[in-house]
């Protein structure tokens, strides 16, 4: 396949110039646990030229990502009183101000001679009468989406102070077929739902994919020939790797953060425990060697720790450990068991799935096991993954009978639990990093 | 009139902001390749072949149906637990007879879990439990060998319904043979 290149051209203007925080213009403060959403106002963007209809999609999907973000409220175009015919005009405010939007996002999709689109847009204050950013891409016409995602992105960060996750992907596990025997692909699609891709056929069961650092390579399980073992797999060639040659099984890979190795469960004899493969030369060493299941790895940001599931102490928990397996430690004291701890990318929390009174959930806890709290609402809820920007999480939740696994999203709180739009019924979600 | 006067001089600042905007230099910012196409339309899964007619007269001696249906391949475990119980025993017992008597025959012993537990530590669980049956016929003389395993953790149920009967069937370990009479 040709490799080919998006090339995004970005223009940012800053006119807020140095405002005191008293004078800071409309914000979403992400950090607290209850916030009214942002009523904000996309127009359909204006085409100039032949925009292909990409005008008003391009709209559409950003209104989409920030409602689903559970921090914005776009208002219904229908309510609007006023239309945007010009960009690089000052909006008349009072019109926007009328239907209580606090933001205007006004864009342009112009169709360019060399067949590529420009993306403009500006965000606006309307209560503060003032310009909050302006920016501009130009792409090929068919990734329209990802500027929208862009779009997204900018506004999400220019509002909140947080990076924006709405230009990335999830790789999961589509499940079809009856409960009893049901096939598994290897699939991956943005984070919106759009563009599934069947990345394996069904005719070998695939678990727990997670993206590497680039969001080109996935390392997952597969029971492909009948032996379980650990894979990658390569998204632009399609080309798969078995890691290593084991005689038993491999499972639950984890990339590091520099992508540079794999973290891993070995069994052997019926013990399994975890071990590092360096990528650069397939060099194993082994962090733990306990009679107890050690499994579940998952890297800090900064690479100098592993959290990981244990049943050493007599049922599942979780233990962090330096990167070297020295100082094991439990952390997880809370009711019931602890499994599938998955590092924040922003390094300050750690989320795990909790099994109590019959119940599976997902739970967040500082990195010492403090500050415990249970998020998510489900009969069994599994398996979380973090967005790059550590606010929003994503998992499996299954219902009691063999009910079809879906994918859920929350964020950090507990707040904005929804189900994420997959082709079907899918389970073992991972978030990619921001795609670069 | 004073209103108008104060957005007047709004707009006017505002254009000249606007004015700026359109003469920044673009930066040009490289990104990451888009999402290649998808790949070819996946054939779908071979369905599952039907089971062969049984002979007239019953399974073939050494068979693998002779060892399902005559010697039983299946054993079950308590919650969370790996040991074998003392009601699988005979089971076992049988089973390793049996591979006395075909010693061309290769097992595969499948643990598998039921769906309380989470995915890894299931396949984890599915080990230890298929590694038991295996240690065990084993101290009864098959060569180790001559068995291997695999964990399906709790991915291969048999009974879809989240009650402890249920669960209490899905807790199992399968001695699947080959290599015998018949195959």
């Amino acid at each position: 396949m040709k490799k080919m290149i998006l090339a995004l051209a970005a223009v940012t203007a800053l006119f807020v110039a140095a405002p005191r925080p008293a004078a800071a213009a409309i914000a979403v403060d992400v950090t607290q646990g209850n916030i009214q959403p942002l009523p904000i106002a996309i127009p359909d963007f204006v085409p100039i030229g032949n925009d292909g209809g990409a005008a008003a999609r391009i709209a559409a999907v950003v209104r989409a990502d920030l409602e689903r973000s559970g921090l914005f409220r776009p208002l219904d175009p229908k309510s609007f009183v006023d239309r945007i015919t010009d960009i690089n005009t000052v909006p008349n405010f009072a019109n926007w101000r009328v239907i209580n939007a606090q933001g205007l996002v006004a864009g342009s999709v112009t169709a360019q001679p060399d067949g590529r689109l420009r993306v403009d847009f500006r965000l606006w204050d309307v209560f503060g009468s003032s310009q909050m950013l302006g920016m501009q891409y130009a792409t090929t016409p068919e990734n329209w989406r990802r500027i929208a995602h862009l779009v997204s992105d900018a506004i999400y960060e220019r509002i909140t102070g947080e990076k924006g996750y709405f230009d990335t992907r999830i790789v999961f596990i589509s499940e079809s077929g009856p409960a009893l025997s049901r096939t598994r692909r290897l699939t991956i699609m943005d984070q919106d739902g759009a563009n599934p891709n069947y990345l394996t056929p069904g005719s070998y069961m695939v678990l727990t994919p997670r993206f590497n650092p680039t969001a080109q390579m996935i390392a997952y399980m597969s029971y492909i020939g009948g032996k379980p073992r650990v894979y990658l797999f390569d998204i632009e060639s399609g080309k798969q790797e078995r890691l290593g040659d084991f005689p038993n099984m491999t499972f639950s890979p984890r990339f590091s953060p520099d992508g540079n190795r794999v973290a891993m469960t070995l069994e052997n004899g019926g013990n399994s425990d975890i071990y590092i493969m360096d990528l650069r030369n397939r060099a194993m060493t082994r962090l733990t060697s306990d009679p107890g299941i050690d499994t579940a790895p998952s890297f800090s940001p900064d690479g100098t720790q592993i959290v990981f599931e244990s049943d050493r102490g007599g049922t599942q928990q979780i233990y962090v450990m330096n990167v070297d397996g020295s100082n094991q430690r439990r952390v997880s004291f809370g009711a019931g068991r602890s499994g599938t701890p998955v590092w924040s990318p922003r390094g300050d929390l750690i989320a795990f799935t909790r099994q109590a009174n019959g119940r599976f959930n997902i739970g967040v806890m500082r990195p010492d096991g403090s500050a415990e709290r249970i998020i998510s609402t489900g009969y069994h809820d599994e398996g979380p993954t973090w967005a790059p920007n550590g606010r929003v999480l994503m998992y499996t939740r299954e219902g009691q009978g063999g009910a079809a696994a879906q994918i859920f999203s929350i964020d950090v709180f507990g707040r904005n639990e929804r189900r994420v739009q997959t082709p079907g019924s899918a389970s073992d979600p991972a978030w990619s990093p921001a795609i670069q | 009139m004073k209103n108008f006067t104060r957005l007047a001089q709004i707009a006017s600042v505002s254009a000249l902001l606007l004015a700026g905007a359109c003469t920044s230099r673009p930066e040009a910012v490289a990104t990451a390749p888009p999402p290649p196409p998808p790949p070819p339309a996946a054939a779908p899964a071979p369905a599952p072949l039907p089971p062969a007619p049984p002979p007239p007269r019953g399974p073939i001696p050494g068979s693998a149906e002779d060892f399902r249906v005559n010697v039983g391949d299946t054993v079950h475990f308590g919650y969370d637990a790996y040991a074998v119980q003392d009601s699988d025993r005979a089971t076992l017992q049988k089973q390793a007879t049996w591979l006395g008597q075909y010693p061309n025959v290769r097992a595969t012993v499948e643990g598998h879990a039921d769906e309380r537990g989470t995915r890894e530590y299931n396949l984890a669980l599915g080990a230890r439990r298929a590694n038991a049956v295996k240690e065990y016929m084993v101290s009864l003389g098959v060569s180790a060998a001559r068995v291997d395993t695999v964990s399906y953790g709790k991915e291969r149920p048999m009974c879809a319904e989240s009650n402890e009967a249920c669960w209490g069937q899905n807790r199992r370990g399968i001695t699947v043979v080959a290599g015998g009479a018949g195959s």
